[in-house]
């Protein structure tokens, strides 16, 4: 089997992500014919880049969206609106139709056990994939046995067993072969590792960071765990109730934050100094309902910086660089003409 | 040279594969399990033999079930000759329930079985396709499920006229809608499992999901549900019969003797008694089985 690999060369993005949205309409609600009806704001316009051969993680309260984006992006569920490029090519268009951007993208769920049927053994389900797209099932087999040497299940012992006999760190390495079994590009672990005991979770994590090497792999990583995305990520995105808040490297994200959003969710991660750790807690309430959600700015509800501007007028993202990499945000803080609203001037900089 | 060229032009894929050892499957662990279930083994075996004296019949009966005799009328169990006694017509009642049970049980499994592969159908149609497709199915099926099956089962029967067949056929559609329920509801739920969505996200198409990951994962529950059908199909078929809607004498089937003798039942009551007794033994006994089976699928490890 052999993919198209790089059409685009390297300073392409492998994925870009233009105004996608996806709102679930809600039903029961009001009078049958009533309109406009109301729908839950899942992913309400998100803008991003995956770059050739980085992992970008994505962080952000649950119901944020993130899940959610993730299914988009497989196209488990259809955008309302929106594009996704992948490599220089409109996924669905006769370039790219979905079926071979599907042997390019792959994901990991976070249920190990729900992700894999029950009835069939580890190797039929990690062969499914390369029998759907033509391989012989002999070879299909050979592969998925060679895949579950790699992520370090012997095939002697694990091939031929069914997913509840084996361990939940052990059943996520399953997925995660299955998911390389199409030699995709693109990997989207979704919560892949927050299912899992702490030293699992460490293991599976390395064997992610290998795998990346090896076959030359992309990782989408989405996750609640601060620590994790930080030690995994190159880059970090950070949602806020369907949209994207701030985006840059990890560093810059985790030690410079800009958007106060990402200040307190920083600020919420447990210290290890029990001298430093965390009094109050730094978000109050619960995230609004992505129903109805706040005008102007969405987490001036919520944000301790927040003027009365912040409730009337929506931030738009700005980025130090215009393409790729970069530190942006969205926060009306960093918009020239609003900067100077917010009267503590020395606090705000573009460091 | 030729031994060389002879490898050179084996295809990988004809290439001796190790064959590693599977681990018991889910059917093998149900059986296991069902296997220990003394209640399920007891109305297994009732049944094997029931069906084994049905099948055989013709050949292990004591007397021939259509000779009637005017001086042995109605005789009672015990009676040398006949062990369970005569019917109102004086014929062998062992013979005719040895016999009877072809029909009955027949009556009751084969419209179960057209209606599991219908039902089904219907069922993992509507359940897959969701949306739109689903609503229609279903909805189409409750109407026919808004009915009592036993006025169903009698409508349809009158409407289409007497007659194995169309009993057969009453009693199938009676059927299609409890199982296309099931089925559907299922169906639904391994839809949304993420092994599916896996499945749709690595390219493959809906029929493909379906042979692979659906129908493995939903025709269980739904056998089980269909065997507990079994029964009421019996008891149902029984009730045509004794309507005059089903069997026609002097074929013997259960509900028909069960009619028939009915009028005898103050001059010998254990007589009359027999033919439902074997009607309710062969009933409990697969409702006993589907529910030894349901217990032993429903384990989780």
């Amino acid at each position: 089997m052999t993919n198209q690999r790089d059409i685009g060369g390297p300073r392409q993005p492998l994925l870009q992500v233009r105004d996608l949205l996806k709102h679930f309409p809600l039903k029961g609600k009001g009078l049958p014919f009533a309109s406009p009806r109301s729908a839950v704001r899942a992913v309400d316009g998100v803008n991003f880049d995956i770059l050739k051969g980085e992992t970008l993680g994505v962080v952000g309260e649950s119901g944020c969206g993130k899940s959610t984006t993730a299914r988009v992006l497989m196209q488990l569920i259809n955008q309302d609106s929106g594009e996704l490029v992948f490599d220089g090519e409109t996924v669905g268009s006769r370039a790219l139709p979905l079926r071979q951007f599907r042997r390019q993208a792959q994901m990991v769920f976070q249920d190990s056990y729900s992700s894999l049927n029950p009835r069939m053994t580890i190797e039929d389900s990690i062969a499914f994939a390369p029998t759907v797209h033509g391989l012989p099932s002999r070879e299909a087999i050979t592969r998925a046995r060679d895949l579950l040497a790699r992520v370090g299940l012997q095939p002697e012992r694990f091939a031929g067993r069914y997913p509840h006999e084996l361990s939940g760190g052990q059943r996520q390495r399953v997925n995660i072969a299955r998911a390389l079994a199409l030699e995709p590009r693109l990997v989207i672990l979704d919560e892949a590792v927050s299912a899992l005991d702490k030293s699992v979770e460490a293991q599976v994590l390395n064997l992610l960071l290998d795998l990346k090497q090896e076959f030359g792999l992309t990782y989408l990583f989405i996750s609640h765990d601060l620590n994790v995305v930080r030690f995994i990520s190159d880059r970090v995105l950070v949602m806020y109730l369907g949209q994207v808040v701030e985006i840059g490297s990890s560093d810059q994200v985790f030690d410079q934050p800009r958007h106060p959003y990402t200040r307190a969710l920083l600020k919420s991660m447990p210290s290890m100094d029990p001298l430093q750790r965390t009094m109050e807690a730094p978000l109050a309430g619960d995230p609004p309902n992505p129903i109805n959600p706040p005008s102007g700015c969405r987490f001036h509800t919520r944000c301790a910086y927040a003027r009365p501007v912040c409730g009337q007028r929506a931030p738009v993202f700005t980025s130090d660089e215009s393409s790729g990499g970069g530190h942006g945000v969205a926060c009306l803080r960093y918009e020239a003409d609003t900067a100077s609203l917010f009267s503590t001037a020395g606090e705000v900089s573009h460091a | 040279m030729s031994t060389l060229q002879a490898t050179a032009a084996t295809p990988v894929s004809a290439l001796p594969l190790p064959a590693f050892k599977r681990s018991r499957g889910h059917w093998a662990n149900v059986a296991a399990r069902i296997v220990r279930n003394p209640l399920a083994m007891i109305a297994a075996v009732i049944l094997l033999a029931l069906i084994g004296i049905a099948v055989f019949a013709p050949w292990i009966m004591p007397a021939d079930p259509f000779a009637t005799s005017m001086f042995t009328r109605l005789k009672p169990i015990g009676t040398p000759g006949h062990l369970f006694g005569t019917d109102e017509l004086g014929r062998d009642l062992l013979s005719r329930l040895m016999l009877g049970g072809r029909l009955s049980l027949f009556m009751g499994i084969t419209p179960v079985l057209t209606a599991f592969v219908i039902g089904s159908g219907i069922g993992i149609l509507a359940g897959y396709a969701g949306g739109f497709i689903n609503t229609a199915i279903m909805r189409t099926i409750d109407v026919l499920y808004a009915f009592p099956s036993v006025l169903l089962a009698i409508a349809l029967s009158g409407a289409l006229g007497a007659g194995i067949v169309n009993a057969l056929t009453s009693l199938t559609i009676v059927f299609i809608p409890q199982i296309a329920r099931i089925a559907e509801s299922v169906t639904t739920q391994v839809r949304r499992s993420d092994y599916v969505d896996a499945a749709r996200a690595s390219g493959a198409g809906a029929f493909t999901i379906v042979r692979a990951h659906v129908l493995g994962n939903v025709l269980g529950p739904i056998f089980v549900y269909s065997t507990s059908l079994i029964s009421v199909s019996m008891i149902l078929a029984s009730g045509l019969s004794f309507l005059g809607l089903g069997v026609k004498p002097p074929e013997p089937e259960w509900g028909l003797m069960l009619n028939t003798l009915r009028t005898a039942i103050y001059t010998q009551p254990w007589v009359a008694a027999l033919p439902g007794a074997f009607i309710f033994i062969t009933s409990i006994s697969f409702n006993m089985l589907s529910d030894g089976l349901r217990s032993a699928m429903e384990v989780k490890q």
